[in-house]
């Protein structure tokens, strides 16, 4: 039986609280929007690119525990990494979350992250743990200065 | 001598699903406004009619297809009695409200809308009663006008009057609010229509659950329901419609059984109710359906709404007792219906953490999203109670909602 201790994790239930870099940049080179538009879960993601490095990231928006405490888990695993290093932690999450509950989980690399395998069991809410992946990828490769401050 | 209560523990027992477990927990199945449970009396209607009925109607000249045509024709009469429409004729079978909105949109705006003509909608409207006439007033170059409500989801009769202008063709409005419970004054919006020539849609797949309608007291134009929110199975609905209105309308869709001759050059079409009900209909979803008209009829319907009453103010009070919590909807009038948010949790996370203790609401923004901008929530609870639900349901759903709270203290 799935066990909801296991899915909000204290560091689920932090992070959630107080999310990291929960903030506009002023200088994104790049961004995109991501959305769950079935359960209304929403984010904003910037990064600013020094090169290929991330030297800032931040992200904005409204959902449950699960997406919020996954974006603000990315912001900190990505920050001050190059965008292949950042495509790869994507790769490594989104294995860890489609794996069969119960599978072992390969957690080299992937730090407080691990955090979010508790989410396997709960195949409704994979979505929402992924939702920040799919958009830092989409910023990623979405073209330079493709996105305004407004 | 005072009216004996209403015995949910009793009609619980009509209900096959309400029986199962979930989590290891017994169900507690608090999602009436998405979807209702079926009696046994529905599902065995069901199974008689492929196993003793099934043809298709309309057609056969063989004794079979005479059967399966009468039981599905016998639905429609139970339709019509259970809406108290005039005549069977006027109910025609659609798979839900969506089809139901979407056939009066497109026949009734390719006919009458001109560009500058207005439709007229309301702020508590599900996705179905907006997006149809979006998509009408697009092609047809008419405006679409929303009536605004109160803070506590009641409609500013007020503005109504003052929107309702020369240029409004149609009114559609939800008889209740799938995502405030709001019961809105149907026959006094038809009444101010009327006087101003507009014709008015009712939209009633949340208000048939919890009573019998009578289409001709209220005098509304059009009046839509879902099978399966009322109990019976997915996938067929009603269109009630004036004959005169009905008449009026081009067809929907084309296809057999709507037509009365076809050539290459012309083809004329057959009378309401079959000129909107294009191809083989959903036979055995219709019989299903007066089975469960059958089974809502043997109700006693002013102890159905006593017992409901009780539900939304014993849900109420115990929910809004719990710290962090507001609820949204408070009108006067309401059905059985309470949308809730607790302060610094995500209704998501509601409905995982509830879920574990077997109870099952809906987390979202209900196919209402101007709702809950209106209201500034990205989603909200839903707890949606039917006939079979009881004050030990609401207990459950109360100390699993305090659960919830207390995972995010």
């Amino acid at each position: 039986m799935a066990d909801l201790s296991d899915l909000y994790q204290q560091i689920i239930v932090e992070h959630n609280r107080s999310p990291r870099n929960f903030k506009k940049l002023a200088h994104p080179t790049r961004g995109a929007e991501g959305a769950n538009p079935l359960c209304g879960d929403q984010i904003r993601l910037e990064v600013e690119l020094d090169g290929d490095r991330i030297t800032d990231i931040g992200f904005q928006g409204s959902g449950c525990a699960i997406s919020q405490a996954s974006a603000s888990l990315l912001t900190g695993a990505v920050h001050g990494k190059t965008a292949d290093e950042a495509q790869a932690l994507f790769r490594a999450v989104h294995a860890m979350l489609t794996s069969a509950p119960g599978a072992p989980v390969d957690t080299a690399g992937l730090g407080k992250l691990a955090a979010l395998a508790g989410v396997r069991q709960f195949p409704v809410r994979v979505k929402c743990a992924s939702l920040p992946w799919h958009t830092l990828r989409a910023a990623l490769e979405s073209k330079a200065k493709a996105v305004t401050t407004e | 001598m005072p009216r004996p209560a209403f015995d949910a523990e009793r009609v619980r027992r009509d209900f096959p699903l309400l029986q199962t477990t979930v989590h290891g927990k017994p169900l507690i199945y608090l999602d009436n406004a998405a979807t209702s449970q079926k009696p046994r009396v529905v599902i065995a209607r069901t199974e008689q009619y492929y196993t003793t009925e099934n043809a298709n109607v309309h057609r056969g000249v063989y004794e079979l297809s005479e059967r399966a045509t009468a039981a599905y024709e016998d639905a429609r009469e139970k339709a019509r009695a259970f809406l108290n429409a005039g005549r069977a004729s006027e109910i025609v079978f659609v798979r839900g409200t969506t089809e139901a909105i979407n056939l009066v949109a497109s026949s009734f705006g390719r006919k009458e809308l001109e560009p500058g003509d207005e439709v007229l909608i309301t702020a508590m409207e599900h996705h179905s009663n907006i997006v149809p006439w979006q998509l009408i007033c697009a092609e047809r170059g008419a405006t679409l006008r929303v009536v605004p409500m109160s803070r506590r989801g009641e409609l500013l009769m007020d503005e109504f009057a003052g929107l309702l202008g020369p240029r409004t063709k149609l009114a559609a409005v939800a008889h209740v609010s799938n995502s405030l419970g709001t019961i809105n004054p149907i026959a006094d919006i038809v009444r101010q229509a009327h006087a101003r020539g507009v014709p008015v849609l009712v939209d009633g797949a949340q208000a048939a659950p919890h009573q019998p309608i009578d289409v001709r007291g209220l005098g509304v134009d059009f009046y839509t329901v879902s099978g399966h929110k009322m109990f019976g199975p997915t996938g067929i609905g009603l269109l009630y419609g004036t004959a005169e209105r009905l008449e009026a309308l081009p067809p929907y869709q084309g296809g057999g059984d709507m037509i009365k001759t076809v050539t290459f050059a012309r083809t004329t079409y057959a009378d309401p109710p079959a000129r909107f009900e294009a191809g083989t209909p959903n036979i055995a979803g219709a019989v299903g359906l007066g089975a469960a008209i059958d089974y809502l009829c043997g109700l006693d319907w002013p102890a159905v709404r006593a017992h409901e009453e009780d539900l939304l103010a014993y849900a109420t009070d115990r929910l809004s007792a719990i710290p962090g919590v507001e609820l949204f909807g408070t009108a006067a009038h309401k059905a059985s219906v309470v949308s809730f948010t607790i302060r610094g949790v995500h209704a998501h996370d509601v409905g995982t953490i509830v879920d574990q203790e077997g109870v099952a609401i809906r987390t979202g923004h209900h196919c209402t999203q101007p709702v809950m901008d209106f209201f500034g929530v990205p989603a909200t609870a839903r707890a949606s109670f039917a006939f079979y639900n009881t004050r030990a349901d609401v207990d459950i759903l109360a100390s699993a909602v305090q659960k919830a709270a207390k995972v995010f203290s």
